[in-house]
């Protein structure tokens, strides 16, 4: 459990910061001319704030999963290191290349480039797409290799850490679905921006969280 | 009473709080079962959950029958009384708890405590509900299913819980596992919800530290079970993958019925780390936001501000944190690394401290206070003692020394049942009995009201307070029945158990009274006006009782002090509320009261 | 007002029920005095502590009872006293937090001179191994776990050999010799639980825990399970008898050894079919029963149980009860078989008798029966076939007038009543859950249906619908 541990301290510090500052000099008795406010700082939209909670709550799952994970590793016997096939680094590339597709569709739709915008968002989820099937073309090979999900708890890690990672994405590719559909429906770059903007994150998230994954698939 | 009124534009700060736009329903399928309003929303979580909790009621009792009059009914097995104890124990402890105090208090509470229309996204708010109701749909479904629902405990421990030998291994857990994973996705909508209208809504003037306590309670426990749930979402996965395709991340090889299973070297101790990284915080889920709503209501019915209020969010604060480095406390024998119960029992008792600075606080705001006992204020005090009792039998169970004999047996039962149930439940009655008059405009019926406390505070006493001897005496919980053929428990264990199962039937009929007078009150209540109880928050402000759709009128409230300004020296009355600026404060003739 | 005095009245029961209380910790069997101390220093501790802010609190509800002349003090906080609060507090912790983990310490750390016992769940059932002559218990691998084999034990272990198995759930420990309980699980989690030793532990499977203790009391003590394990959880009984030295070596030595139980050479079947001469008269030929005679069919009845049975007429666990007048009549020939060897042959040629069908003689509703046949099923196997597992006999095919008989001496004790019949109690248990004469007809006519093969395996489960 430490990796969820350091995770959520992290957590709880920023957040005991957080309170903190706004709590330890207050004196909350003290009435006012109704001027006080400490909301958060603007650059802190609500769709933001929403979506870095929303990450937090994945994050805590991905955190206790890998927990899971070496714990499971620690307590068995019985762990054999699956091989790491060729295409996982290429799905990996493929997915980098579609978190910068969404990059560049957010800097259009700040630039107000319509057409900018449309083309790298759909490259952007082709790019997602075809990563999808890329995991599931590893999963048939490591399923016509022999690696079987039930015949080693290495394996169903594997499975079940990059089944978690896909359906993520798949939540996301929800999100991507409606901002292109808006797009289709004739909605202003300066309309959609948001959209694109939190898929572009939460794109960004899920590399970083590949690459977490990645790395212990590969270095156990 | 003081005025309402305000004129607040010439203090207007830089960045005002944005005007929301609200979804307006047109039909009685968007107003009445299909609303974004957070109040409908609220009422519809609240009606599901309580329904839900009386069947789980209604299973206790059938618990009791045959652990107080045992072998007598027909309808009662083994199976059967299992699947009664873990439905009872999830339902409550999931479906009503978790779901009343933070979908139903949190969506009526948080946008008219803190000045705002509605949540900050009343569709997604609207769907959380829609996932909770279909989650308890898919549980029940589980009566249904050949097998009947699981019968593993409420903590779902495998590897029985997927094994023979264990009633519903087969509908029942998968029924189970999906309405958890659906309830869990609802509540993360819910939980996204309840925060970022917190960090986003609150009105003009309503900073972090004039925030009513009800709200941080709910505020800090909705984080707390947004990061917890994950721990439960990820056991479940894993052990239905267990279960359905046969991998081994908890079973180990077993001999199990007479055949060996195709498990190997799984982990069961992995699951109950995971279920308890959960199991633990939930409990906080569910107290947290009992212990805001209590503070409010001892302010408002004491006549006095919360005692050291700044201690009190930072208690609750501490609580939450340190809720997720105590788990293994569940776990002091189940083989574990024994060297961890040094570490957890230490957090856990550091956990006793902040939580003790409650309870002295709700003491000390009764102190010098000028106490109103109305209904809400005695369930709160009710809430008071019960707590302290529970609270106390945590320190036996969370020292893990004194815990090793005392673990598994109905010492555990009667510990949590005061904790986790009467007090939670005392608190839930006295926030019914104190904002059901702006939720309906009409009070509940005041003597009903009466019988239904007496027989519930001195009923769940009788009730639980006894069980801890029986643990004591080293009864051990989950047993169907205790037979002659274990000499140390002895006859008298049976004439307690009797005893005990009175206390439970009398306690149930009571709770039939206050549905009746919910029901009934409805329409025939008396009148309440807007402000029953002479309270500062900003739900008792509002225009209309009970409050219409957008919650304030034309204008949201600008907030000017904290919420407990009661009996403020010099004032004319015992309380100013939240939104009367300083220099409207009637003050009092010279001399007219004393303190 | 009211309120004010019933939390006085409450603390004044809550303390009354404190020491009149005819239910307190059992009598201390091991050295764990300083659990209980710990226990009463906590009593103490949270006792005053309870009585305090509760007696505070209801003379606040009294002091302070509303007046409409007088105000509430205003006043926000009072840092001085919220200190003084928390210091207070944090010593109280402190007060029973530290002896707590010295206690604890010793609770973790077994003396070297533990000697070693190994106790293994299974639903709902206790084992016992005994490391033997060299102090080492065998390596063990649930892998190997048969009905041969309970335990699991590798017989290429040389340590194995001489370890002492006992597949009774009761087991011996010696007084005043600090013990080391390995706890293994061949299923599901259990917990070893004696009240009176204090420790208790899981046996989780996949793992082996352990606790030790010293038993300091001689005498005979419940051992239960104390975590959840199915459904027949609540009857999973054993018992642990502290006894002297001496008492312990002579029981130890009436014990086989794993080696034995291995080594031991295949029944002779003839030899079988010549004792079973002595059974013919009233078991019938085919062991097909004679209902006239009060004998029950036996053909096909499990070996195990067959010389379990008969080890119990002998020794006056079963039969002996004074309204067992059908029992009494079976103990003599129980005396003729009781050579090791011929009771082994015996038992081999009844077990592979072809089973007989019997006819019905007990009329209830069947689909009602399956219901109530649910919690049967768990130990005698969904189909009525037994497991050695579970040391469930078969029931299919047994004659329906002498399992009602049967669990009619169940519910009143004229069998299993016997503190030397180990098993008896996990099904008097069991039989009360026949609560009226119906009940018991209609699992009888559900038994009769059924055939002791397993395919019908997930029937009971479908027709015993939960509702």
């Amino acid at each position: 459990m430490t990796i969820t541990l350091v995770f959520l301290a992290a957590l709880l510090a920023f957040f005991l910061g957080w309170v903190l500052s706004r709590t330890v000099n207050v004196e909350p008795w003290v009435a006012d001319g109704g001027t006080l406010n400490d909301r958060l700082p603007e650059i802190l939209t609500t769709p933001r704030i929403a979506l870095a909670i929303f990450l937090a709550v994945a994050s805590s799952l991905f955190a206790l999963s890998i927990s899971a994970y070496h714990m499971r590793m620690e307590f068995g016997h019985d762990w054999l290191a699956i091989p790491s096939p060729v295409l996982l680094w290429a799905n990996t590339a493929i997915l980098v290349l579609g978190s910068l597709a969404l990059q560049w569709s957010w800097n259009a739709a700040r630039r107000n480039d319509a057409a900018g915008l449309r083309r790298w968002l759909y490259i952007g989820g082709s790019l997602t797409v075809a990563f999808i099937i890329g995991q599931m073309l590893v999963w048939r090979d490591l399923n016509a290799g022999g690696y079987y999900m039930t015949s080693n708890p290495a394996n169903a890690f594997f499975y079940f850490l990059t089944g978690l990672h896909v359906l993520h994405l798949l939540g996301g590719l929800v999100a991507w679905v409606r901002t292109a559909n808006r797009e289709r429906a004739g909605a202003s770059p300066e309309a959609i921006c948001s959209s694109v903007e939190l898929c572009t994150i939460y794109w960004h998230y899920l590399l970083v969280i590949w690459f977490i994954l990645f790395a212990l698939l590969l270095t156990t | 009473m003081a005025e309402l009124g305000h004129d607040a534009t010439s203090y207007a700060p830089p960045r005002e709080q944005p005007e929301m736009e609200l979804p307006h329903s047109h039909s009685f399928w968007t107003t009445y079962v299909f609303s974004q309003d957070a109040k409908t929303i609220a009422i519809q979580y609240s009606v599901t959950a309580i329904s839900v909790g009386l069947l789980a009621m209604v299973l206790s009792l059938m618990i009791r029958l045959q652990l107080g009059f045992p072998n007598n009914f027909s309808l009662i097995d083994p199976s059967n009384y299992l699947q009664y104890v873990t439905m009872h124990g999830m339902i409550m402890v999931v479906y009503l708890l978790t779901a009343l105090f933070l979908g139903g208090f949190g969506n009526y509470f948080i946008p008219l405590m803190i000045g705002a229309r509605d949540m900050a996204f009343p569709w997604l708010n609207m769907l959380s509900f829609w996932f909770y109701f279909v989650s308890v749909l898919v549980l029940m479904a589980s009566f249904f299913v050949p097998g009947g629902p699981t019968g593993a405990g409420w903590t779902l421990y495998p590897p029985q819980l997927i094994s023979e030998g264990t009633p519903g291994i087969h509908g029942g857990v998968l029924v189970m596992m999906i309405s958890l994973g659906i309830f869990i996705a609802g509540f993360t909508m819910g939980g996204l919800n309840y925060i970022v209208t917190i960090l986003q809504y609150r009105t003009r003037g309503m900073t972090l530290m004039r925030m009513p306590l009800t709200i941080w309670g709910i505020f800090l426990a909705t984080m707390l079970a947004l990061l917890a749930f994950p721990a439960l979402l990820v056991a479940a996965l894993m052990v239905l993958l267990d279960h359905l395709a046969g991998t081994s991340f908890f079973m180990p090889a077993m001999f199990s019925m007479g055949e060996q299973l195709p498990h190997e070297g799984g982990s069961p101790l992995l699951f109950q780390h995971l279920f308890w990284f959960f199991g633990h915080p939930e409990v906080y889920i569910v107290a947290l936001p009992a212990f805001g709503v209590v503070s409010d209501i001892l302010a408002t019915h004491a006549r006095r501000n919360i005692f050291g209020y700044r201690m009190m969010v930072w208690a609750l604060v501490a609580i939450g944190g340190l809720s997720f480095v105590v788990w293994a406390h569940h776990m002091y024998v189940s083989g574990m690394n024994p060297y961890f119960g040094f570490l957890f029992a230490t957090t856990t008792l550091i956990i006793a401290v902040p939580t003790a600075i409650k309870v002295y606080n709700w003491v000390l705001t009764l102190w010098h206070g000028n106490i109103r006992l109305e209904l809400p204020m005695l369930f709160a005090i009710g809430f008071i003692f019960t707590f302290i009792n529970g609270g106390m039998s945590g320190l036996f169970l969370g020292n893990v020394t004194v815990d090793v004999p005392l673990a598994d047996t109905y010492f555990v039962v009667g510990h949590f049942h005061m904790v986790m149930a009467v007090a939670p439940v005392m608190t839930i009655y006295a926030a019914i009995y104190h904002w059901y008059p702006k939720i309906t405009g009409r009070m509940l019926h005041e003597g009903m009201g009466k019988v239904h406390f007496w027989v519930t505070f001195l009923g769940t006493y009788a009730l639980f307070y006894p069980m801890h001897y029986l643990g004591l005496a080293g009864v051990p919980r989950r047993y169907f029945a205790y037979g002659e053929s274990s000499p140390f428990i002895g006859e008298s264990v049976e004439t307690l158990n009797a005893f005990i199962t009175v206390a439970a039937i009398i306690v149930a009929a009571a709770q039939l009274l206050f549905i009746y007078n919910l029901i009934r009150s409805r329409k025939h209540g008396k009148e309440a006006g807007p402000n029953p109880w002479n309270a500062t928050t900003l739900e008792w402000q509002t225009e209309h009782t009970p409050p219409t759709h957008g919650n304030f009128g034309k204008e949201l409230p600008v907030v000017y002090r904290w919420p407990y300004d009661y009996s403020v020296p010099g004032a004319k009355y015992d309380f100013i509320p939240q939104n009367v600026p300083p220099e409207e404060v009637e003050m009092a003739d010279e001399g007219a009261v004393r303190t | 007002m009211a309120i004010a005095i019933a939390v006085v009245v409450l603390l004044v029961a809550t303390v009354l029920f404190h020491i009149l209380s005819p239910w307190q910790l059992t009598p201390l069997a091991s050295n764990w005095g300083a659990i209980d101390a710990t226990i009463n220093l906590t009593f103490w501790v949270t006792g005053l502590v309870l009585i305090a802010v509760n007696l505070f609190m209801a003379w606040c509800i009294v002091r302070y009872r509303y007046n409409k002349d007088r105000r509430a003090r205003y006043e926000p906080e009072d840092k001085k006293l919220e200190a003084w609060l928390i210091g207070l507090s944090t010593l109280g912790i402190a007060a029973l937090l530290a002896p707590g983990l010295v206690v604890w310490n010793e609770i973790v750390h077994a003396p070297d001179d533990a000697h070693e016992v190994e106790v293994v769940g299974s639903q709902w059932h206790w084992y016992f191994r005994y490391p033997g002559e060299d102090g080492t218990l065998g390596r063990s691998d649930p892998r190997l776990i048969s009905d041969a084999n309970p335990l699991g034990v590798d017989p290429n272990d040389p340590a194995s050999w001489d370890d002492i198995i006992v597949a009774t759930p009761r087991g011996y420990l010696p007084v005043d010799r600090p013990v080391r309980l390995n706890l293994r699980s061949r299923d599901v989690l259990h917990n070893f639980m004696v009240a009176n030793f204090r420790v208790k532990m899981d046996l989780v499977p996949g793992q082996v825990t352990r606790f030790w203790i010293t038993p300091t009391q001689v005498g005979e003590y419940d051992l239960v399970c104390a975590q959840l394990c199915g459904i027949g959880h609540f009857a999973m009984r054993g018992s642990i008898r502290v006894v002297e030295d001496e008492a312990y070596d002579a029981w130890l030595a009436s014990k086989p050894t794993f080696g034995e139980l291995h080594s031991r050479e295949a029944p002779d079947l003839a030899a079988g079919q010549r004792h079973y001469a002595n059974c013919i008269a009233c078991h019938g030929a085919d062991g097909q029963g004679n209902q006239m005679l009060n004998s029950p069919a036996i053909a096909g009845m499990e070996a195990w149980y067959t010389k379990r049975q008969l080890e119990y007429f002998r020794n006056g666990a079963r039969g002996a009860h004074a309204d067992d007048e059908h029992g009494r009549q079976m103990v003599p020939f129980a005396g003729i078989v009781a050579d090791p060897t011929t009771e082994r042959d015996l038992a081999a040629y009844i077990e592979q008798m072809p089973p007989v069908s019997v006819a019905s003689t007990v009329e209830g509703n069947a689909q009602r029966g399956a219901r109530i046949y649910r919690t049967c099923g768990a130990c005698h196997g969904r189909d009525g076939q037994g497991l050695h597992g579970t040391n469930a006999p078969r029931l299919a095919g047994l004659d329906d007038w002498y399992q009602k008989r049967q669990l009619e001496h169940f519910q009143s004790g004229v069998r299993g009543g016997h503190s030397d019949d180990l098993y008896g109690p996990q099904m008097r248990d069991m039989s009360k859950i026949l609560v009226n004469d119906d009940a018991m007809r209609n699992v009888l006519a559900y038994i009769n249906t059924l055939t002791g093969h397993e395919q019908s395996r997930a029937l009971p489960e479908l027709a015993g619908r939960n509702n």
